[in-house]
């Protein structure tokens, strides 16, 4: 089946749905590997046991990251090439990035409260993955301001690809910003050497996100789809009783 | 060309002319400036000297504010009364068409923000050398602050309500000129940092934004009210 | 390292632990919830609509172009 029959909603729904159920699968399998290595990994010298924080952390942070670049590829599917499921896709993920991002200033909050004594600190990476935050909430109002679905797709695929373009700019004068504060102490997350008994659980532990990511998205889009048709059908019936 | 250029004149000075005559956009800008300067020390005390530490800050943040209230001026209220179509059906290419309207409005709306500051510096005790700099730095980074406003203002022109849309759509997008704006103020006051530095990234991120600011307010115009 | 299968001594930030682990959980099952309920939602109207006699063009003109 040639990737082009993809554009066909329907076919994507049989396709999804026929798909759905291994991502699932694995994902579990995935995060049964990848939780087992974190509850068996040594404690960090530095850290002690709280260093398994950042199994959760940096896979959240990662995903944020990538559901912004996912729904930045949508864009241009949908100003580019107008291709019908760009719009479903980059509706989907908005929810489910911020939802990661969230996850990821929790952990780091929870994190920094015994490594540095509070639960915020206007850290370069937190203060960023902050401001992305905010930018995957404004996105998610724009999507339910406008009504039409085609042109919210339109509006929010430029705002998604000016967000893409500031993401990098923000994220440096951010740690631009901070080290002109940088407290006393030296911050090192982990380490620039990370010992492979730490590592292989943490990238275990990033396949495992990254399939749910998937899956995630993929269960979306299905039913973001099965909202248009919806849609479209209570809008001919409008039609037909009027 | 001179019909491209006869045109553009044109916009400009509608834009200027409506924006200081209603006395809306000009003065109005400018007084919601003193308010939020006038408020801050009701927030944070009478402490001089803490006053005049942060006054950078918050002559940045009153400006940024500033700003922000002035921007659905630059395109809804031409969407209301029928003349955005106009200009979008015209044939001065949408992206010289709405950078012009922010230039206007740079300069009706931003520049006397930058003119204010200096007597809004002595409320916070700044002294002259401090309010010079944060003056420079406001008239380097407004333009940003007013081009990055210009998309939003486009992608919200079609909503009715967006006015605090357009607000959460934007601020993110103006942290790094803050960031940098205040740094170079505090850097010719206090700083270790060379002035030249944040100043420097603060320039290159007006220039940036005066060329990604009209091309994706004039894709985000075409996208939304087709 | 020691295989320890048992429960691990987490240190004497324990609860942060637990509690990061507990709220990436809580997030996730949100997701999945959310998810599922917007789901059975979706199809419950759709059968609703098919069963009222809305038809999908598709389903009518023979092709698929929703």
């Amino acid at each position: 089946m040639p990737l082009i029959d993809l554009a066909n909603p329907s076919r994507f729904l049989a396709l999804a749905s026929r798909v759905l159920p291994w991502l699932t699968a694995a994902t579990l399998l995935a995060f049964a590997f990848g939780i087992s290595q974190a509850y068996l990994a040594p404690d960090d010298y530095q850290q002690g046991a709280t260093v398994k924080i950042m199994f959760l952390h940096v896979p959240a942070a990662w995903l944020g990251m990538l559901a912004w670049g996912v729904m930045s590829v949508a864009a241009l599917g949908t100003l580019v090439w107008r291709h019908p499921l760009a719009d479903v896709a980059a509706k989907a993920a908005a929810p489910i990035g911020a939802a990661f991002t969230l996850m990821c200033l929790v952990t780091g909050s929870l994190w920094g409260r015994p490594m540095w004594g509070t639960y915020w600190v206007w850290d370069a990476r937190l203060t960023s993955v902050l401001v992305l935050f905010l930018m995957y909430l404004g996105v998610i109002a724009l999507w339910r301001t406008v009504d039409d679905p085609a042109r919210a797709a339109r509006v929010v695929a430029v705002l998604t690809l000016v967000g893409a373009i500031n993401i990098p700019i923000i994220k440096f004068s951010v740690e631009w910003w901070n080290t002109l504060h940088q407290p006393a102490s030296v911050l090192r997350l982990g380490g620039s050497t990370i010992h492979p008994t730490i590592l292989v659980p943490l990238i275990v532990m990033v396949v495992a996100f990254t399939l749910l990511f998937l899956t995630l998205h993929l269960a979306a889009m299905r039913n973001e789809i099965l909202r248009r048709r919806v849609r479209t059908m209570q809008m001919l019936q409008a039609d037909a009783r009027a | 060309m001179t019909g491209t250029l006869t045109a553009v004149t044109a916009l400009f000075i509608r834009d200027a002319r409506i924006a200081i005559r209603i006395g809306g956009g000009a003065m109005i800008g400018v007084l919601f400036f003193l308010t939020v300067v006038t408020l801050v020390p009701f927030a944070i005390g009478p402490d001089l000297a803490l006053l005049r530490r942060i006054g950078p800050a918050i002559l940045w943040l009153g400006a940024l504010l500033a700003n922000l209230l002035a921007l659905d001026r630059l395109i809804t209220m031409d969407q209301e009364d029928g003349s955005l179509d106009l200009i979008l059906m015209a044939r001065v290419p949408l992206e010289l068409a709405v950078a012009t309207k922010a230039v206007a409005h740079w300069l009706t709306t931003g520049l006397p923000l930058v003119l204010a500051a200096p007597l809004l510096g002595l409320l916070l005790n700044l002294d002259p050398q401090a309010t010079g700099a944060v003056a420079l730095t406001l008239l380097a980074g407004t333009p940003a602050l007013t081009f990055i406003g210009l998309i939003g203002a486009a992608l919200t022109v079609a909503l009715r309500r967006g006015g605090l849309l357009l607000a959460v759509l934007v601020l993110p997008l103006t942290i790094p000129v803050l960031i940098f704006g205040v740094a170079a103020s505090n850097a010719a006051i206090v700083g270790p940092v060379p002035f030249a530095a944040p100043f420097g990234v603060l320039c290159a991120l007006s220039l940036m934004s005066l060329v990604v600011g009209p091309f994706a307010a004039a894709v985000a115009l075409r996208q939304g009210l087709e | 390292m020691t295989m320890a299968l048992g429960p691990q001594d987490l240190g004497p930030h324990a609860a942060f632990i637990v509690l990061s682990y507990a709220a990436a959980i809580a997030i996730v099952a949100v997701l999945v919830a959310w998810i599922v309920l917007d789901r059975r939602h979706l199809t419950r109207e759709l059968g609703e609509l098919e069963s009222q006699g809305m038809t999908r063009r598709s389903e009518r003109t023979g092709d698929d172009k929703t």
